[in-house]
């Protein structure tokens, strides 16, 4: 039984995958690796494991996901026209690594099979949410906050890239037909300073500007 | 497989078969209780020709769902199209495994059962887990249909979701504090004895956060704007048709029921009331009749509330909700490190 729903949900996980490589269009890519995610989270269940499981389908299928297919969906992406390859060299190499990775993985089959089973899965508590728990909460205390605040760098790393300063906020109330200057442009001491100044009509922002106007010319009301 | 797990899998098959029955009985009668009750609010009779009273109402709506034309857009994303009403019911009915319906009762032939479906020590997480997965039926409909007003109304829908999801999570995050578990069913157990005990009364802000961000959640009035007729037509399901229209508006009460079931456990006290000691049956009763209580808010709120702006629904989730919701689990965790000694 175990082992019959392992196949279904490890093919499930492998068709997904190969489906995510092999189709043009870019959504498809991303339905795949959804459901690549979600046979994975099944696996999780069956190693006894279900609070990987569920956090596996909030993170990943739920969160992560739901970006990439917004930016697909979004960015309206064409479907891939396959080009004449120009770097050639690579396919050997990709060949090569593959064959690495296989035989890696056969390794580690090897190894585990060779070594004896060491508990049933069905029996282990590590996977529950109290042994995970009390496991970060406790002894790997340090660890989880330093990938808290690492997280919290990257959000702040983020913010501040995608921030602009140097474009006045849509929110500053100009009247239509106002000029808004840079305080930069008006005070030469202000380096840099992108402060806001309106200006209602040409002759106040001449005045602001420090442009001389002709004493003959009257200044425009 | 021995006898135990094949009589096993036989009675949970049975009992998966029962509850979706129930379920969808429950949301074909939602959908005609909200006709009359809006009815009622508007002054007007609602449908009620259709059999005594209107009772047979859904049944000639099915009937007509069916029988309809089923129109594919030309210039639609054939296989996104027909998968997208598909995973909004599944992710829907899904999540209906986890809640349970009544004590542990005995049912003949059947012996001592617990009526829930399935127990497992993450089950809060896995509704969370599924209703975040949900989100895809909407925003690849919205795509796939091709058409302007259908892309406008599945991102509209989508990003509320996403939004609204944070604060419907963190505030029930006092409640699994407060029990200590994951487990709906060992939550609801620990609320047994007298209404006082209910998680509703220690957790009112989070009741509040929860139940709000709910609404939002299942697009209903006053956060409909994915649907905003005036604006978007009809949303991200303007270009379904007959059946799979069907499967969107299924999806839609399924998923009221899935959060009033959540709010009803969580806050409620669930299937706990009077005499169920005595006569555990009468769990089930009460666990509907709570049920049936927020269907009716959910009515009630429809016939009353005005929509809101699409920027009023963004800050309120994100500046308002949010902080309460982070309010309630530091008040919670403070309190039950003073108060009560740790588990």
């Amino acid at each position: 039984m175990v082992a019959l729903l392992f196949i279904l949900f490890a093919g499930l996980a492998v068709g997904c995958a190969l489906s995510m490589v092999v189709q043009r269009n870019p959504l498809y890519s991303a339905i795949s690796l959804i459901g690549v995610f979600i046979a994975l989270a099944a696996l999780y269940v069956m190693l006894a494991a279900p609070f990987i499981a569920a956090v596996q389908v909030i993170v990943y299928a739920g969160a992560i996901m739901v970006l990439v297919v917004f930016v697909i969906m979004l960015l309206n992406v064409d479907e891939e026209v396959s080009k004449r390859l120009r770097l050639r060299f690579l396919v050997p190499t990709a060949v090569l690594l593959a064959g690495v990775l296989i035989a890696e993985a056969a390794f580690v089959i090897y190894f585990v099979q060779a070594q004896p089973s060491l508990q049933d899965p069905s029996t282990s508590e590590i996977g529950l949410t109290s042994s995970i728990g009390t496991g970060l909460f406790t002894t790997y205390l340090l660890p989880f906050e330093i990938t808290s605040v690492l997280l919290l760098m990257a959000i702040v790393g983020a913010m501040s890239l995608a921030r602009r300063t140097n474009v006045i906020s849509p929110s500053a109330l100009v009247v239509p037909g106002d000029l808004v200057l840079k305080k930069e442009l008006i005070d030469p001491s202000a380096k840099n300073d992108a402060t806001p100044v309106v200006a209602h009509t040409t002759a106040e922002a001449e005045q602001i500007l420090g442009i001389d106007v002709p004493q003959d010319y009257p200044a425009a009301e | 497989m021995d006898w135990d797990t094949i009589s096993h899998i036989i009675v949970k098959l049975l009992a998966i078969t029962v509850a979706f029955t129930g379920i969808l009985m429950i949301v074909a009668y939602t959908v005609l209780a909200e006709r009359r009750v809006l009815a009622l609010i508007q002054g007007r009779l609602g449908p009620n020709r259709v059999g005594y009273g209107g009772l047979l109402q859904p049944f000639a709506d099915l009937l007509k769902f069916i029988l309809k034309e089923d129109i594919v857009p030309d210039k639609s994303t054939r296989f996104v199209y027909f998968l997208a009403p598909v995973i909004a019911i599944v992710t829907a009915l899904m999540t209906m495994i986890v809640y349970p319906f009544g004590p542990e009762v005995t049912i003949p032939w059947f012996g001592s059962q617990q009526l829930v479906i399935a127990r497992f020590d993450v089950a809060l997480l896995y509704v969370l887990g599924i209703t975040s997965v949900g989100v895809y039926g909407i925003a690849l409909a919205g795509w796939s249909s091709n058409n302007k007003y259908s892309l406008m109304g599945g991102l509209r829908a989508s990003s509320q979701l996403i939004s609204y999801e944070l604060s419907l999570g963190l505030s029930l995050v006092g409640v699994i504090l407060m029990s200590g578990t994951l487990d709906i069913y060992k939550i609801v157990e620990m609320q047994s004895g007298g209404f006082w005990h209910y998680n509703i009364f220690p957790q009112i802000l989070g009741f509040i956060v929860y139940l709000t961000s709910a609404i939002a959640e299942t697009n209903r009035v006053p956060f409909d704007l994915p649907e905003a007729e005036t604006e978007l037509v009809a949303g991200f399901h303007t270009e379904y048709s007959a059946m799979k229209f069907a499967l969107f508006f299924m999806a839609e009460y399924v998923n009221m029921l899935t959060v009033s079931m959540l709010a009803t456990t969580l806050f409620l006290g669930g299937w706990n009331g009077p005499f169920v000691e005595t006569i555990p049956i009468l769990g089930v009763v009460w666990f509907l009749l709570k049920v049936f209580f927020f269907l009716f808010l959910y009515i009630w709120l429809r016939g009353t509330l005005p929509r809101f702006r699409f920027d009023q629904l963004m800050n309120f989730g994100w500046k308002f909700l949010l902080p309460l919701a982070i309010l309630n689990i530091i008040i919670t965790a403070t309190v039950g490190y003073f108060v009560y000694a740790p588990k």
